[in-house]
């Protein structure tokens, strides 16, 4: 019991995850503890975001997992050249997973899936200096699926589904680094959207080319979520025909990017499994953030990304300690979407080494509590975001970051 | 199993906790040294400029972005300093009160407003003063810049005292926090201990004169400053006397750096409208030409009158015989009438300033060149016609000349004495700053690059012109936060020259320029 307890401890210290961009990968406390991995791990039912292709290879006739993590998100920056630094002090993310399959017949299954893939809570110092790229910024987005698997023989099967997503947005930032009312406040801009819906799918394919080997291969399409007549809020504008903001809407669209995963697990004995899973996250999409109001009199904001496509890394490793428990642990890489010269503080995220680690109680035969919790570390790194513009001409925003993240987070499967 | 939940609980907190940490913090003090210097207790000693004073009036923010509230917050990146007080405002509207009824000559700021003919800085009419100066705050305050201050006001006992204030003996500002009514700036500010003091006085010793148009008097050679009026220029010797004593008792516990003072004349106030701003078409340019031939003729008919022999009266009053041409024109100005200028008038010379609070629309009709009047055509037909005028008809023609008043302009020899003046004044500063190895940082020449070409920063260029410029606020004299900016970053970089340390600069774009608002009515 003891020697358990420091591998455990010992595995968790090694492992942990997050992901570039706004993708949050935490769509499962199983996947999650063993470096997010699962496109070809057959485990429980949150192969219904892994692999859907998988979900007919589960054993039980109901199968269900949900789950929810904390994610506490933080990043410092600093300017050496004027001696200003700034924290975020962001909201904890709640990420959150739900997972159903049905088995009709050893060769159908059908599932439900809702999950948050895509997402990000960043809040500033007030009136930082950066202000005029992001104060705060809270996205937010549900995925809803509908799925099907298909046992097309006895070690291949097809799964997948279309994909309802409601995505919401909420961004405030200053409007440019000086403008301010009578009394000093700073003009201010907040633009806010929700319940805006969007469709994609997602299918993936599973084979079992032996009784140790699972290869698994899922993508899910690309989703641009279009807000439209959204609120567009000005603040503390000062009172002058200068000035001429208002109170309108607006229109912007932000792509959330498909995502192709392979991967393979190997069942060493009884007590070991591995798998690794390669994610590309087809991030170049992400050309400009634009926002488009209604009002002819404001100018349009238009915020170069310039993201590329990344790739992730992951491994995975479990161990069944006993019928009680199973340990899991895992690693991943995650390359950063965000180019140099593009990295603005709204998700200032550069490549990261995550540590992923956690375990299963199974309360019962039909009841396991998932634990799970991801430690991602960040190089600090010089960087600027340079196509921020004043009177034609690019001011950049430079300054060194470091950010962290840790993400504890519990979930509960369930088998019948 | 109970004990996996503790201690992943345990672990769990253990990471949360973790905040993300630089290798080379600010916040660990690691970036920056204060080499030989200690900005733990950090003194301003000075005027309007190190008050934060803008816009023609002092309030909240424009404190705020006061230099030495620039410098006093990069200090405290460096090391760890007592912070940083200021006698702030009560509003950001500007103004004072005494005893709840305002006090004539401190108005509400400046902001610019948008009219049919574009934007113009105007009163802030939006609300009514606040600050009242029966209402005395309690320093110390590290910020002692007293708007209005001469040098020698900064050793005047009683200069706080509000009885002083409606004969004009006290200043409102320093009333307000004046640590008795008989102490004195500089008794205020040596009692603070300073470890570091930075000094910009003598601006005020200059600027009455020419901000007045030079109606006051150059005391040259009068040490006495008790006979000095509020428009007249101290004597530069008295000046460097009182400035050495100054400084002196300051270096004695503590570093600082002294700033020298800019040539006033080159800021917006008198650069911004020009003297030949008589613009006219060929036909008025022809009408002016013809009049003042005409009263080159009648005068020396009224000089020969007088028995002035013709030669001599010809020449006397051929000067009268000003040609105008199509375009621009420079403006008439009054001078005192004298045996060689009979009438009291002439036309501008090229390096003559008009002043920015000069009256347009009065510019616009007439004032500067001649108020056309019917009865000045008739005067000038008769002449045309070959008749002789009468008496009355010499006096119409005469008069319709009308110069820029003394108030309005500062003529060659007014901006002589503020150079002058400027240039020994800043001698003193430099000398001093030499004898007390003290930094010394050249305003003068800062303002001449604002002047000349620009300063660049990462959003653009800082010149001196008028709103559009981004260094000075809308009374044309004082700087807007970006100009005070400019001032801290001179200053940073002779006291990391000087003492050894690497004071990070300020962010010259992230400091605003002029305010907007419509409430000016």
């Amino acid at each position: 019991m003891k020697r358990l307890l420091l591998l455990g401890l010992v595995l968790m210290a090694t492992a942990i995850t997050y992901a570039g961009g706004y993708r949050v990968s935490l769509q499962g406390q199983r996947g999650l503890a063993m470096g997010h991995t699962g496109v070809a791990v057959v485990n429980n039912a949150e192969l219904a975001f892994f692999n859907p292709g998988g979900l007919v290879f589960l054993e039980n006739k109901i199968n269900a997992a949900v789950g929810v993590s904390a994610v506490f998100s933080d990043v410092v920056w600093q300017n050496d050249e004027f001696g200003e630094m700034a924290r975020t002090d962001s909201p904890v993310g709640t990420p959150f997973y739900a997972y159903f399959s049905y088995k009709l017949s050893d060769k159908f299954s059908v599932g439900l899936a809702a999950y948050t893939p895509y997402g990000s809570s960043v809040e500033w110092e007030k009136d930082w200096a950066g202000s005029h790229l992001v104060n705060d910024i809270e996205l937010a987005a549900i995925y809803v699926q509908a799925l099907a698997s298909y046992k097309i023989t006895d070690n291949l099967a097809v799964g997948g589904g279309p994909i309802y997503v409601s995505g919401s947005v909420n961004f405030n930032r200053n409007l440019n680094r000086t403008l301010t009312d009578l009394d000093g406040n700073r003009s201010n801009v907040t633009v806010d959207a929700s319940g805006v819906s969007a469709w994609g799918w997602s299918a993936g394919a599973m084979w079992k080319p032996m009784d140790s080997l699972t290869i698994g291969v899922n993508y899910r399409s690309e989703i641009l979520v279009k807000a439209e007549d959204g609120d567009a809020n000005f603040n503390n504008i000062p009172n002058s025909p200068l000035t001429p903001f208002e109170n309108t809407t607006f229109d912007a669209t932000l792509p959330l990017p498909a995502e192709l995963t392979i991967g393979a697990s190997y069942q060493l004995n009884e007590k070991w499994l591995f798998a690794f899973d390669y994610n590309r996250t087809f991030w170049d999409v992400y050309e400009s953030l634009d926002v488009d109001f209604a009002n002819p009199n404001i100018p349009d904001s238009n915020n170069p990304r310039q993201y590329e496509d990344s790739s992730i890394y992951r491994f995975g490793l479990q161990y069944t300690a006993n019928e009680t428990f199973t340990l899991r642990a895992g690693y991943y890489f995650d390359e950063s979407p965000v180019q140099s010269g593009y990295f603005a503080p709204e998700t200032p995220r550069n490549d990261s080494n995550n540590f992923t680690g956690g375990l299963t109680v199974n309360v019962s035969d039909r009841v396991a509590i998932d634990a799970a919790f991801l430690y991602s570390r960040f190089k600090e790194i010089d960087e600027s975001y340079n196509f921020y513009q004043e009177n034609g001409q690019n001011v950049p925003f430079e300054g060194t970051y470091k950010s962290s993240a840790f993400t504890p987070g519990l979930g509960v499967t369930i088998k019948i | 199993m109970k004990n996996y939940f503790k201690y992943l609980a345990i672990l769990a907190l253990g990471v949360v906790s973790c905040e993300p940490e630089l290798e080379n913090s600010i916040e660990d003090g690691e970036l920056y040294t204060n080499g030989s210097a200690d900005f733990s207790n950090y003194v301003a000693l000075g005027n309007s400029l190190t008050a934060g004073y803008a816009d023609g009036s002092l309030y909240i923010t424009g404190q705020q972005n006061s230099y030495p509230n620039i410098l006093a917050d990069k200090f405290a990146a460096v090391q760890e300093t007592d912070g940083f007080t200021q006698p702030l405002m009560n509003d950001n509207f500007g103004g004072l009160l005494a005893g709840g009824t305002q006090i004539p000559g401190f108005d509400t700021r400046l902001v610019l407003a948008v009219g049919a003919n574009g934007p113009f800085p105007a009163r802030y009419r939006g609300a009514t003063p606040t600050t009242d100066i029966t209402n005395v705050l309690s320093g110390p305050f590290n910020n002692m810049g007293v708007p209005g201050a001469k040098s020698y006001h900064l050793v005047a006992p009683g200069y706080g005292n509000v009885a002083g204030v409606s004969a004009g003996l006290a200043n409102p500002f320093f009333v307000r926090f004046a640590s008795a009514a008989n102490s004195t700036i500089l008794d205020d500010a040596l009692a603070q201990d300073p470890t570091f003091f930075t000094l910009w006085i003598g601006n005020n010793d200059v600027l009455g004169y020419a901000t007045s148009g030079g109606t006051g008097t150059f005391q040259l050679g009068n040490p006495n400053f008790a006979e000095y009026g509020m428009n007249d220029i101290t004597d530069p010797t008295a000046f460097a006397g009182l400035y050495g004593q100054l400084a002196g008792a300051l270096a004695q516990t503590a570093d600082g750096v002294l700033l020298t003072i800019p040539d006033v004349t080159l800021a917006p106030f008198f650069t911004t409208v020009p003297n030949n701003a008589l613009v006219i078409d060929a036909a008025t340019a022809g009408q002016l030409t013809a009049y003042f031939q005409a009263v080159a003729g009648v005068f020396t008919q009224v000089l020969m009158q007088q028995g002035v022999p013709q030669e001599q009266a010809v020449a006397i009053a051929s000067q009268y015989a000003i040609t105008f041409n199509e375009g621009p024109n420079r403006f008439l100005i009054d001078v005192p009438a004298s045996q060689t200028n009979p009438l009291g008038f002439r036309q501008m010379t090229q390096e003559e300033l008009l002043l920015l609070t000069i009256d347009q629309g009065a510019l616009a009709a007439g004032y500067g060149s001649v108020e056309f009047t019917q009865e000045v055509g008739e005067v000038i037909a008769v002449l045309q016609g070959g008749g002789s005028p009468t008496q009355e008809q010499v006096g119409i023609l005469f008069g319709a000349v009308s110069g820029i008043d003394d108030k309005d302009a500062l003529d060659s020899e007014e901006i002589l004495n503020i150079k002058q003046a400027t240039g020994l004044f800043n001698d003193a500063i430099a000398a001093t700053a030499g004898s007390l190895n003290l930094g010394l940082v050249e305003i003068d020449e800062v303002l001449g690059r604002l002047n000349n070409g620009g300063i660049a920063f990462d959003g653009g260029v800082i010149t001196s012109d008028f709103v559009t410029g981004g260094a000075f606020s809308l009374d044309g004299i004082h700087l807007t936060p970006r100009g005070y900016a400019v001032v801290a970053n001179e200053i940073i970089a002779e006291i990391n020259a000087t003492y050894g340390s690497n004071v990070p600069k300020a962010d010259v774009g992230a400091y605003g320029t002029v305010t907007l608002s419509q409430d000016v009515q």
